[in-house]
């Protein structure tokens, strides 16, 4: 730390490009950067695993197959992050706002001139079979946009006004990804909440955001009678422990009301709100045996591709489920269930454990920020990886809700590794010199 | 600030947990619980079984007996069926639209995804015409497999069939390993009796398929596939052409034909009366035909030969009471009785009469005194118990020739009979309370006696051979090297000297030559043909006739049975069958044709009505 502080601001302007990519090398955080690697590397086997046809033997390398593909989307990606890391990285901070604005233009103009795949108007056809998905990008902007919000000086985070356009910020690249009907990506903007809680945002958000889903997922699993008596049960738990809340015992009827409402408006919002494939999901995450050859169809095949791996699994190209399409979507959302069934349960809890050390490693990398902008943009990349891994794994495994969203760095695809690249190098790229940060 | 840093544990904390419970979550899910390995083999490897050829049955002389002949099942797998048009399904099928409606609902509860048989055993025009629009019903096919199949009409008690296993013997796994549903078995006759010899080894392919059924190739190249062997043949004992005319000769009668060539035990001839065709079990119609066979008032179904033991043997065992008379030494060859027919009714004849005589005319008083000497043997004192221990040691003789006892030809049913005894005596009067009056028609083959056709063959066998039996077979080398099974390859000795035999062989030639079976008669041809004939007692309505005869006389070749129920005279209606089935067996040509156009034109069943 002494050596870097040592460094005079006047030297950085006077600095060669070739010494400056020398330093940045030196800075980089190759811990996070060889998790990187790895992610994207062992990805890429298992694009191949889906593929692999032992009758049919094609070259892991060979773009007639995804992994051939892939492997250009990976080239194309060290690319981006030569170029990413060659650039002022100051660059990041100062176009913020204007990368903002230039997405929300492009998801804008997808939603009007996108043809719809799949029923999602979200894919912008840019020729000659390639496809691109400005809700991916969207992401890395919003972060930008957010942590440079947040780094003004002179925001308030109790100011009314300034939550309003926080909100508004992380909340309009969503609403409009809804509108081109790709509800899964928008929802990864909810992670935003885990940074913001970093930065200052009261605990409660967190508190009642939580216990609204564990409310909701509750009703659907426990009939509400038991339900509304449990919850009663607890707040004149909480009351006997804590005599003082009886000062606020009309606020406490308030919620209790608040909390039935919420109980019974549930059945409305899946039946009236939830379009049917969405009421689907819902329905196999909680019973997914009642119609195994519909819409629990994915979650089963899922779960037993999984569960046929064992402890060890069936070795590297030996799945059976994962290769012969039993599993949808296998090499871009379901590609957990390849993992699951040729690596056994060995595998899939050191893929866990990959991803666990990739993301407490950004919150470090996030921490030793000097700025509020770096910072938050760390925890902004932190959270879009942990929401992503939560839900991709966990739906593979029966615990969330099928959403249609990529697992880091190792689903098959271009549009999300270029994303997830982008997203994390801007960090890597700003940590690198982190040390000019301190003198300015 | 500085306490917001604190947060970070927080989120690490978040992370970290999420983390651990999916580890948890995959670890139940992966090694805890293994329901999804099961559901995964059934998804990705779809085994096929490869069904062997079963093994065919030839006859003594190279025939063919059963064959396999390919059959065809229209198979459904309900998912892949697309756009079905159930009208013109119920046209090609010539099935009621109600039919085929039923028959794709219990395909669809049997399995979405797997094939099940939609429609079974499709007849081979039906097929043709079926498989040239099945381009147009996809998720169906045609399965191709083997079926019994008979280029004959004969034989089928014995042949038996086969037909899908049933569910109760698909639960005793200790009997029917390996067997799955659907799985063809022997259900009776050879079949059954040589169902492990015939069956074969199934083979088991696994084939990995993907989630729209397509194959993929061989699971783990084959590693795990095993390839079937195809069953046994069989060699029978039987002459095929010898076995048709017995029928032809008892069409319409009721009752049984067993030659046996008594060197070796080999059965030539095995016909139960009425017969049917035993094309009938092998189509479609199997159960409506089975079904229909069952109650037929005829019994046809009865499996005559081995099954029929509850009528007694009449005359013709007079033999067996000369033959056992003769080793106890209570008579001699030269041994006169009078015939005195206030003992027991008898028919004109010469009188007084040797063993010789007496056997060739059938003297019932003879028989009685004969027999009074045999089991009054004066023991004991006392005349109850003096019977009673003659009848013990006359059953013990009596056992050895096989009757009263399974032969254990390899057929399956076979009924052991009964052969009176003193606790059969015992039971139905009390001990000491019955003595040779009360037994006496034991002597002339009348009484507690129940014999089947397979143990009179049997037993003509036995005096052919002068003494000893082989065990009758239908089977004589399992494999096309192969060899009868061992029990079929020792001589069972009777409990009589072979020399006792002499006198007996040679009444049995006159019965023939000037006796009551002068119909058997074949010395035109130059064959001396030793038989005897009996009535069977029948409360029920007219007696049974039996003939039983072996030829030529020495050296014998062909040991025969004959009971036609209701036949009243044994020498009238069974003797000739026997003389005509001997004369076809030894010369392959018939002669005697007087007795041919008698036995077929029926008239010997007219005795039924009178």
């Amino acid at each position: 730390m002494p050596a870097e502080q040592t460094i005079p601001k006047y030297k950085i302007a006077t600095r060669s490009s070739k010494r400056t990519s020398r330093n940045i090398l030196a800075n980089l955080d190759w811990v996070t950067v060889l998790l990187y690697f790895l992610l994207v590397g062992l990805g890429w086997m298992n694009i191949y695993a889906v593929v692999y046809s032992p009758d049919n033997v094609v070259n892991i390398f060979s773009f007639d197959i995804n992994s051939g593909k892939q492997l250009l989307w990976i080239g194309t990606s060290v690319i981006l992050i030569t170029m990413m890391l060659a650039v002022d990285y100051k660059i990041y901070e100062h176009l913020a706002y204007p990368i903002y604005g230039a997405i929300i233009l492009l998801l804008l103009f997808t939603l009007a001139v996108a043809s719809p795949v799949a029923g999602s108007r979200s894919w912008l056809d840019l020729g000659g079979g390639v496809r691109l998905q400005p809700a991916e990008l969207a992401k890395f902007a919003t972060a930008l946009a957010a942590s440079k919000f947040l780094s003004n000086v002179n925001l308030r985070q109790q100011n009314m006004k300034d939550q309003m356009i926080l909100a508004f910020i992380t909340l309009l690249p969503p609403i409009i990804i809804v509108l081109q009907n790709e509800t899964g990506s928008a929802l990864v903007f909810g992670a935003f909440i885990l940074a913001y809680f970093r930065e200052g945002m009261s605990p409660l958000i967190l508190i009642i955001g939580g216990s609204a889903a564990a409310i909701f997922i509750l009703t659907l699993l426990v009939p509400k009678l038991y339900l509304i008596l449990g919850i009663a049960v607890l707040m004149a738990a909480a009351i006997w422990f804590d005599y003082r809340l009886m000062r606020r015992i009309k606020s406490m009827i308030a919620l209790f009301v608040l909390i039935i409402g919420m109980i019974f408006s549930v059945d409305y919002f899946i039946n009236d709100v939830l379009q049917p494939h969405q009421q689907n999901r819902i329905k196999a995450l909680i019973s997914p045996e009642a119609d195994p050859l519909g819409y629990g169809w994915n979650v089963t095949q899922s779960k037993i591709a999984i569960g046929s791996g064992g402890f060890w699994g069936k070795g590297f190209l030996e799945g059976t489920q994962t290769k012969f399409d039993f599993v949808p979507e296998q090499s871009t959302d379901f590609i957990f269930c390849t993992i699951g069934e040729e690596h056994g349960w060995i595998g899939s809890t050191v893929l866990i454990v990959l991803f666990l050390l990739l993301m407490t490693r950004i919150v470090n990398i996030a921490e030793r920020q000097k700025s509020v902008f770096a910072r938050t943009y760390g925890y902004c990349v932190a959270s879009i990886v942990f929401f992503h891994f939560l839900v991709n794994i966990g739906m593979t495994i029966g615990l969330a809700p099928v959403v249609g969203i990529p697992l880091p760095f190792f689903s098959y695809g271009g549009s999300s590794l270029w994303s997830f690249t982008i997203l994390l190098y801007i960090l890597l790229a700003i940590d690198a010199n982190r040390a000019q940060d301190l003198s300015r | 600030m500085n306490y917001l840093e604190n947060r970070k544990y927080v989120i690490q904390a978040i992370f970290i947990v999420v983390g651990v419970v999916f580890a948890l979550r995959l670890f139940y899910i992966q090694v805890v619980d293994s329901s999804y390995k099961q559901a995964a083999e059934t998804n990705a490897i779809k085994t096929v079984i490869q069904y062997p050829f079963r093994g065919l049955i030839y006859d003594r002389n190279g025939k063919l007996l059963v064959e396999n002949t390919p059959v065809y099942d229209l198979m459904v797998v309900p998912k892949e069926t697309k756009n079905l048009d159930t009208l013109r399904l119920t046209k090609l099928l010539n099935l009621p639209l109600e039919d085929v409606r039923e028959r794709l609902k219990k395909a669809r509860a049997y399995s979405y995804v797997k094939p099940s048989i939609f429609y079974q055993k499709l007849t081979t025009e039906d097929f043709a015409h079926i498989q040239d629009n099945l381009i147009d019903f996809p998720g169906f096919y045609i399965n191709a497999r083997t079926a019994r199949g008979y280029s004959h009409t004969s034989l089928s008690h014995a042949l038996g069939y086969i037909a899908e296993i049933s569910p109760r013997q698909l639960e005793d796994t200790s009997n029917y390993k390996g067997y799955r549903p659907g799985d063809y078995i022997g259900k009776s006759g050879i079949e059954l009796e040589y169902e492990k010899h015939l069956m074969g080894q199934r083979g088991v392919k696994h084939i990995m398929v993907n989630v729209r059924g397509i194959e993929k190739g061989p699971f783990k190249d084959g590693a795990y596939d095993t390839l079937s062997v195809a069953g046994q043949n069989l060699y029978s004992t039987i002459d095929l052409e010898l076995q048709a005319y017995g029928e032809l000769l008892m069409n319409g009668a009721k009752g049984s034909i067993v030659a046996i060539e008594p060197a070796t035990g080999e059965v030539l001839a095995y016909v139960s009366a009425p017969f049917y065709d035993p094309n009938l079990f092998t189509g479609k119609d199997y159960g409506k035909n089975y079904m229909q066979l069952l109650k037929d008032p005829d019994k046809t179904m009865f499996n005559r030969p081995v099954m029929a033991d509850q009528n007694p043997p009449g005359s013709i065992f007079k033999l067996v009471q000369g033959l056992i008379a003769l080793e106890e030494g209570v008579i001699d060859p030269n041994t006169k009785y009078a015939c005195n027919k206030s003992l027991v009714n008898c028919h004109p004849h010469p009188s007084p009469l040797d063993l010789h005589g007496a056997v060739q005319h059938s003297c019932n008083p003879w028989f009685y005194q004969a027999y009074k000497a045999l089991i009054n043997q004066g023991k004991s004192p006392n005349t109850f118990t003096d019977t009673a221990i003659g009848l013990k040691e006359w059953r013990e003789h009596v056992l050895t020739f096989g009757f009263g006892l399974k032969l254990g030809i390899d057929l399956p049913g076979e009924k052991a009979g009964i052969i009176a005894s003193p606790e059969l005596y015992d039971r139905v009067y009390g001990k000491n309370r019955w003595k040779y009056s009360t037994i006496y028609s034991l002597s002339i083959g009348q009484g507690e006696l129940g014999v089947t056709p397979l143990q009179m063959a049997n037993f003509m066998a036995i005096i052919a051979n002068r003494g000893y039996y082989v065990t009758p077979h239908m089977i004589r080398a399992v494999g096309d090297k192969g060899k009868p099974l061992k029990e079929y390859q020792e001589k069972h000795y009777t409990s009589v000297d072979p020399k006792h035999f002499d006198p007996i062989v040679e009444g049995m030639a006159d019965v023939v030559r000037a006796g009551t079976g002068r119909k058997a008669n074949l010395e035109k041809v130059g064959i001396e043909v030793c038989g005897k004939t009996g009535t069977a007692q029948n409360p029920q309505g007219p007696d049974h006739a039996v003939f039983v005869a072996f030829a030529p006389k020495e050296n014998p070749k062909i040991a025969i049975a004959v009971y036609v129920e209701h036949g009243k005279w044994g020498g009238q209606s069974a003797a000739p069958i026997a003389g005509l089935m001997i004369e076809k067996y030894l010369t392959d040509t018939v002669t005697i044709k007087e007795q041919e156009k008698w036995v077929l034109s029926r008239k010997y069943l007219d005795i039924r009505s009178k």
